[in-house]
């Protein structure tokens, strides 16, 4: 089953309230996405866990219903070290 | 521990270089297992892969093991590297190169 664009973005905000959410339609079909999620509070964590966090707030979706999703994470450029 | 977790731990141990995925190195069977091979066969480092299609046991039992609900994984050196995003993240920084113990490319 396919998610929308729109409940995937909500979803992680919802987890992730300092997130930034860009989500990519990468087939057109509603169902393999990227996204791309910039949080603050990203800082400090290491990338599986960034992921492991975005997972947290797609709440066991990830691999269900939503197949595909392209994720990469990363802290605002101007809270790097 | 369950059965398919020490399963996974004695092939995660007895391998520098495993990548759990669909279907085997020669025949991907889906789009991310194929861009992680991809990346291991840049790497020119030995590898084992674990085709989780046709294991349900450890399909279901991966997931757990690393807290991360989908495949491809990769570990190396017993540890969990991340899915196909992360090893591609890691391959364009050098990171990955790094950590299996080879020399990253001209200009990195």
């Amino acid at each position: 089953m396919a998610m929308a664009a729109t409940d995937i973005e909500a979803l992680i905000r919802a987890g992730i309230p300092d997130a930034e959410v860009t989500i990519t339609d990468l087939a057109g079909d509603g169902d393999h996405y990227a996204a791309r999620v910039v949080a603050a509070s990203f800082a400090g964590l290491s990338r599986v866990r960034q992921h492991q966090a975005v997972y947290a707030a797609l709440g066991g979706r990830m691999g269900g219903e939503l197949h595909a999703l392209q994720l990469e994470t990363a802290v605002p450029s101007g809270d790097h070290q | 521990m369950t059965d398919s977790n020490v399963r996974i731990d004695e092939l995660v141990k007895a391998n520098a270089v495993v990548l759990f995925m669909k279907g085997t190195a020669l025949f991907p069977q889906c789009g991310f297992s194929s861009r992680a091979i991809a990346i291991l066969e840049h790497l020119k480092v030995p590898y084992e892969t674990v085709d989780v299609l046709q294991d349900p046991e450890i399909r279901q039992g991966i997931k757990a093991y690393s807290d991360w609900p989908t495949v491809p994984q990769l570990y190396v050196h017993g540890e969990f590297v991340g899915g196909s995003d992360i090893m591609m993240e890691m391959f364009e920084s050098g990171e990955l190169q790094q950590l299996v113990g080879v020399a990253a490319g001209p200009g990195s």
